[in-house]
């Protein structure tokens, strides 16, 4: 008994330094503003004037301090439209890239597992591989393949001027000289997919990998072609690993601020964005840790709505009479 | 036979690894017959099956089945259901929807469906288990359940793999006479996989006796029990008395430092043999009884085995085992007839006692 204690002891330490002390730290944040603390000018016996703070203590220098008290103002400000359109369009956007990855994730993740495909872990790694590039590097990128005198346009341009019909096609359809790809809620879709579609692809290869390739015969085997037996049985055992790349893809997307900076050059911005101003620019880390106190709520709500499906789809237990 | 439904021709599989798992089986099948795949662990019973059931592709040979070739047919179409060794339900569904997967594929009548499903569970004994989860079942029920998932589609072809292995001795007993009575009723054909003689003796109208790959011996249980043609089937179906033997000439067998009358001919004169005597078909008598019988040895041990007496009677190197429901006290001396149909000839094998001591083997593995 006394063991267990002593080797919970570090990670407990570990949780208490770095996850409960902070959290408390944005909870007290969130829940308080900062105001000047009430003082009344005094004279002083020579003559200088001074100040009294609330609590008794006298100072010459005009009153600079701020108190923290609690207040729920910052919550009010969050209700305001500004902020509420941002926090829609950042659910808006995160869920939009949560619902492409699974479409492009999910088949990328059954084709692997397909009993025909060779080398799948090879595949795996070619998927991953540009995940160990830094993320600033790729999203960087993109960001010159897009650019108006980026590659894309580049190779467009090159196109017109080769072939006139498709010039005339472009032409006739209003396109200017360069097509703007970046900054706009597009191109922060696409940055997103393109960093977070792996955290789809994973959880879903290693469940689907999972299923017991005797449970595909037995369907095959009453009956079941493989369209069939894919609804049947791949997909309901998908879905545990479905729901992790939901979550996966959902929290980060609806958290981050570099992509809409990068990709939306300012022009989309996120709740993120707006967060991290709160820390930065600003300088007003009550709001900011009351709209970190919004994000958090909101992800745990979504997580909570994706438990309840998973729930739903976990057999009941049922009481064993034998 | 008059109705083949299905007929295994020279089928070989060779895995990638390149090991031979069956080389070159053939077998016709007829209409409504019960035929029995006996042999070891690791003889190839399954892998045959999973190319009748179309998830191993034969790397040649034939099977056809009601005379078309289903080896290019995916398993989804053909008129062929499995019990899997491994059973295979599927966790996420309960007993009932196991069972009824098949007819709610074929989008049949939903109220039909629960009552058959009912019928079915009744019939393997598992009544009142519908809404059970499979997880919260012993393996010998989840067996039971999935041999209903397999019969409620009255399949033309039924292959079973084990499907009583993991039932106690008495519920093995009462599911084989059950599924006996099914077979014999419904008129579906089954290939029936065990490692169990006595199973398979029971229960088939025909019985293969395989073993690394090939089919030993086809017959039915009464030919593979008293006619086997091998030391290695008359071993592996529990014969007792497998004895390297000289054919002196046609209807003259020597065994035991003695010339036996036989009633076999064609293995030539003086060809190495092997003969498989029944405990039950030896007799023994007192060495200084006035009747027929060769000398022989003395009486080892001694056993009571309800029925009769089991014993085992020793010259030299030579065990022989006896059962007769006279005792003879051991240490006696006794003399042994044996009647000449009795004498079961078989031509020699690797399997043959002596030839496995000289290569230093064991038994069946
Ligand atoms: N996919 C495979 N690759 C290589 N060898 C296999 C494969 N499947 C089965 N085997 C081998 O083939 C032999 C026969 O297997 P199996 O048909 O399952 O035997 P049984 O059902 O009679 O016990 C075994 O030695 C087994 O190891
Ligand atoms: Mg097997």
């Amino acid at each position: 008994m006394k063991r267990k204690g002593l080797m919970v002891l570090p990670f407990a330490l570990w949780a208490i330094i770095f996850i409960l002390v902070p959290l408390g730290l944005i909870a007290w944040y969130g829940i308080t503003v900062e105001e000047p603390v009430a003082y009344t000018e005094i004279t002083l016996e020579d003559g200088t004037p001074a100040f009294r703070l609330e609590d008794g203590t006298v100072q010459t220098q005009e009153p600079w301090q701020k108190k923290a008290v609690i207040s729920f103002q910052n919550f009010k400000r969050m209700v305001e439209p500004t902020y509420l359109r941002l926090l829609i369009r950042s659910l808006k956007i995160a869920l939009l890239t949560t619902l492409i990855c699974l479409i492009l994730g999910y088949p990328v993740a059954l084709i692997l597992t397909g009993k025909d495909f060779k080398h799948p872990t090879l595949w795996l790694m070619l998927i991953i591989l540009p995940m160990w590039m830094n993320f600033l590097l790729r999203t960087y990128s993109w960001m010159s393949i897009l650019e108006n005198s980026g590659i894309l346009n580049s190779w467009i341009t090159a196109l017109r001027n080769a072939v006139p019909a498709i010039d005339q096609w472009f032409t006739a359809r209003g396109v200017g000289n360069k097509i703007i790809f970046l900054y706009n809620e597009n191109a922060v879709i696409l940055g997103m997919v393109y960093n977070y579609l792996s955290f789809m692809i994973m959880p879903i290869y290693t469940v689907i990998e999972k299923i017991d390739k005797s449970l595909l015969e037995a369907a095959a085997d009453l009956g079941a072609s493989p369209s069939k037996s894919f609804i049947r049985v791949t997909l309901p055992y998908s879905l545990p690993g479905v729901l992790e790349g939901i979550t996966m893809v959902f929290v980060p997307a609806v958290t981050t601020f570099v992509i809409s900076q990068l990709m939306g050059g300012g022009k989309v911005p996120l709740i993120g964005d707006i967060i991290q101003n709160q820390f930065g620019k600003s300088s007003d880390w009550h709001f900011g840790s009351s709209l970190s106190l919004l994000v958090m709520v909101v992800v745990l709500a979504f997580m909570g709505g994706l438990q309840q499906i998973d729930k739903d789809e976990e057999p009941q237990k049922e009481v064993r009479i034998f | 036979m008059e109705n083949i439904i299905l007929s295994i021709r020279n089928v070989k599989v060779v895995f990638e690894d390149g090991f031979t798992a069956l080389g070159g089986v053939s077998l016709d099948i007829g209409q409504n017959e019960f035929v029995t795949l006996l042999g070891p662990s690791g003889c190839g019973k399954t892998t045959l099956l999973r190319c009748i059931g179309g998830f191993e592709k034969p790397t040649s040979g034939e099977i056809l089945y009601k005379g078309q070739d289903i080896i290019p047919l995916p398993p989804y179409k053909r008129n062929i259901n499995t019990v899997f060794q491994r059973y295979a339900l599927f966790p996420h569904l309960n007993v009932a929807q196991n069972v009824s997967f098949g007819p709610d594929l074929r989008h049949e009548d939903k109220k039909e469906t629960a009552k058959r499903v009912g019928e079915m569970l009744e019939l393997v004994g598992l009544k009142g288990f519908e809404k059970r989860r499979i997880s919260s079942l012993s393996g010998g029920q989840q067996q039971r359940v999935a041999i209903a998932r397999a019969l409620i589609n009255s399949p033309d072809l039924l292959l079973l793999d084990e499907p009583l292995g993991a039932l106690d001795l008495k519920l093995r007993r009462e599911m084989q006479l059950e599924l006996k009575r099914i077979q014999r009723e419904s008129g579906i054909t089954f290939i029936f996989v065990t490692h169990d003689q006595e199973e398979a003796l029971t229960m088939s109208d025909r019985v293969a006796v395989m073993r690394a790959g090939e089919i030993l011996q086809l017959g039915t249980p009464v030919d593979i029990y008293n006619e086997p043609e091998s030391a290695f089937v008359a071993d592996f179906i529990g014969a007792s008395n497998i004895l390297p033997s000289t054919m002196v000439r046609d209807k003259l067998v020597h065994f035991l430092g003695v010339d036996f009358p036989c009633v076999d001919t064609g293995f030539g004169e003086n060809a190495p043999v092997d003969v498989v005597l029944r405990p039950e078909d030896v007799k023994l008598k007192p060495e200084n009884d006035p009747a027929e019988g060769v000398p022989f040895g003395t009486v080892e041990s001694l056993l009571f085995k309800g029925v009769h007496y089991e014993m085992k009677v020793r010259s030299g190197n030579d065990v022989l085992l006896v059962h007769s429901t006279h005792a003879r006290p051991v240490g006696a001396r006794v003399k042994l007839t044996v009647a000449p149909e009795d004498i079961q000839v078989m031509r020699k094998s690797d399997f043959s006692p002596d030839v496995r001591a000289r290569k230093g083997e064991g038994g069946v593995q």
